[in-house]
């Protein structure tokens, strides 16, 4: 989408949106719209049916774990006595301060009608991460919902039926929570003795092979080096 | 009078026409489905949270391993997405490889869609009619990227190298006479994109010959002309894409209405279906196919007219040559930096989507400024096609839940995760 248009579409959806805007974002030619998690189903449908919205389609849902955003392994910035930080195994992180906004639901729109995109963002309480379910305004959020639900915990108020979708059954807690490690907890193996599949602790142990760095190079986009 | 009850049926994960790993549990009425609930996840990876984990570059065969059907149209969106954070664009000579080897993996995957889809419902010989054409793709991949399937071609920047000047040759054997060694290799005396070219001429007479095996045969018809009929509004709730949705006679293509790469200055048609049923999205992805083969035709002669630089020369995110790496001690530090810490990518959040061969295929990705990704959401057409299921089969017979899953092209690569 093209910049004057995706303002117009910004400002357009501020007043629109009423009480359940909260800010607007346009970067790179893509607007991201924050409302509040109360107010999600009526601007969803308010999103759909309003003239000059027409999002007719959900394309995607995604959830977003954003405890550790902007947290490195290895400070880059500024040495010390004994030279530049080293990156360890474990991470140099601090335990994940809790925010009122830990996890975000992301939204993906698509209007065939007016050919435009919009990214709406709800921001949930780490304790509480529930927000409404929009899967009476577009039927496919049912399946994304359910995988929000399974991959991060959050809860979607009147899903229909919010099962585990992509885990194994019975599987216990939320794998792309950033405090839930790459490893996982149990491992599956064939018992001989027993003659089935049994469940036993992982047996791999955690390697960092490339540490994260957060390097700011002075890469601006659209600059050229 | 004995008691009448449904009775719960368990197709699956290990049934040879639930493609893969589906698991789905049919609630019957006699024959008639009731209720559908696909299980899905037997084959999930994470490949999500592997690659936050992992430097950008280190996760583009993941991507290929999503779809592994349409391997580089996977890897197309997630370069794309890296590009946009980044703010840069590819030369225009790897925009036309990408569509080209986009348009290549298109005619692949819809060849085995028809191929396995008549197997399924009860056509043997398509399948290996198929296959043949297939071959000759894969051997393309290979010729390209050394594998013939899970490339890791497409790099951010560009693609990896240059086309390559002559195409491998079949060798004589035990089980391949001289003659037959001879014929095969018929084709294959030029460059690549003589190849290529060829290739996209007799194309569309093999097309021809699926047609005639299929188009107007009567069991074909029976099999698939109104089954699984979806409305247009309905598609676009249910969140269809791609040939789901043009089968339904909406006429959407992300390479036309939001054109990426080079697809703005390239000729072709986009086919729609009328009544929305198995055998309209069969016709929409055959002539998809004949598309392709325009394409392709297209892409090799503005190749061929048109040598340059495939990547970008910018040793920040690209890396230098060998050649380059052994004299000159500046290449030497970027190639280190670049394989063992990767590249940071500027903060911000993008959503690339590309036209992928069974819909819109999107890379949602967040970046904190780190040489990891924060966040990676694939957004997989098959996962939308297959949550509608239920609401497609209800009230079909059970051999229809094949034709059903069959006309969805599901992978269950990209569905799981």
């Amino acid at each position: 989408m093209n910049e004057s248009k995706a303002h117009a579409l910004s400002t357009l959806l501020s007043e629109k949106l009423g009480d359940a805007y909260v800010s607007h974002v346009v970067d790179r030619g893509e607007v991201t719209i924050t409302v509040k998690s109360a107010h999600v189903q009526d601007a969803m449908l308010m999103l759909r049916d309003t003239a000059g919205c027409q999002f007719e389609q959900l394309v995607d849902l995604a959830g977003v774990d954003y405890s550790t955003f902007g947290q490195a392994d290895w400070i880059t910035q500024q040495a010390t006595s004994s030279g530049f930080s080293r990156a360890v195994g474990k991470g140099q992180r601090d335990d994940a301060s809790a925010t009122a906004s830990r996890f975000a639901v992301v939204y993906h729109l698509l209007s065939y009608a007016l050919n435009q995109r919009l990214r709406v963002k709800v921001m949930l309480d780490e304790n509480e991460p529930m927000v409404g379910s929009v899967v009476d305004i577009w039927p496919v959020a049912d399946w994304y919902e359910r995988e929000a639900f399974d991959l991060f915990g959050i809860l979607f108020q009147g899903h229909p039926d919010l099962r585990r979708i992509l885990t194994d059954y019975g599987f216990i807690g939320h794998p792309f929570r950033k405090d839930f490690p790459l490893e996982g907890y149990v491992e599956v193996r064939y018992d001989a003795d027993k003659k089935r599949v049994v469940y036993q602790p992982v047996s791999i142990e955690p390697r960092v092979l490339v540490p994260r760095v957060i390097r700011d190079d002075g890469r601006t986009p659209g600059a050229v080096h | 009078m004995p008691e009448i009850r449904n009775m719960t049926l368990n197709f699956g994960p290990q049934h040879p026409a639930a493609h893969g790993v589906l698991r789905l549990v049919l609630e019957m009425d006699g024959e008639v489905i009731e209720r559908a609930d696909p299980h899905i996840g037997l084959l999930h990876r994470g490949t999500e949270k592997l690659a936050e984990s992992k430097p950008f570059n280190q996760s583009i065969g993941y991507m290929d391993r999503l779809d592994y059907v349409s391997m580089m149209c996977n890897e197309h969106a997630y370069v794309m997405a890296i590009e946009r954070l980044l703010g840069v664009t590819p030369p225009v000579r790897a925009q036309y490889i990408r569509v080209m080897f986009d348009e290549i993996t298109r005619v692949l995957n819809h060849l085995m869609w028809l191929g396995a889809h008549g197997l399924d419902i009860g056509a043997m010989t398509v399948f290996l009619y198929c296959f043949r054409e297939r071959e000759d793709l894969m051997d393309c991949y290979e010729a390209v990227s050394g594998t013939r399937m899970h490339a890791t071609y497409y790099r951010p920047g560009g693609v990896y190298r240059d086309l390559p000047d002559r195409m491998p040759q079949y060798l004589t054997s035990k089980w391949r006479t001289e003659k037959e060694a001879g014929r095969l290799n018929e084709g294959r005396q030029g460059s690549m994109l003589d190849f290529i070219e060829n290739f996209a001429d007799r194309f569309p007479a093999c097309v021809d010959e699926y047609e005639t095996l299929l188009t107007d045969n009567r069991i074909w018809k029976q099999r698939t002309v109104d089954i699984g009929i979806v409305t247009p509004e309905r598609a676009l709730a249910l969140g269809f894409t791609g040939p789901m949705l043009r089968g339904s006679g909406v006429e959407w293509d992300l390479r036309k209405k939001q054109p990426y790469e080079v697809y703005a200055d390239l000729d072709f048609d986009i086919p729609v279906g009328v009544n929305g049923d198995c055998y309209d999205r069969y016709l929409v992805r055959v002539e998809e196919m004949r598309q392709s083969a325009r394409l392709l035709k297209q892409c090799a002669q503005w190749l061929r007219q048109n040598p340059g630089p495939v990547i970008l020369d910018d040793h920040k995110l690209t890396p230098p040559t060998r050649g380059e790496m052994k004299g000159d001690m500046e290449s030497l530090i970027h190639h280190f930096k670049l394989f063992t810490e990767g590249y940071c990518v500027p903060a911000g959040e993008v959503y690339a989507a590309v036209e992928h061969p069974k819909g819109e295929f999107g890379i949602y990705l967040v970046s904190d400024g780190a040489n990891k990704p924060y966040r990676l959401k694939a957004r997989a057409p098959g996962f939308a096609h297959l949550s509608a299921m239920n609401e497609m089969v209800q009230g079909h017979m059970l051999a229809d839940v094949v034709a059903v899953i069959g006309t969805m092209d599901v992978v269950f690569g990209e569905i799981d995760r």
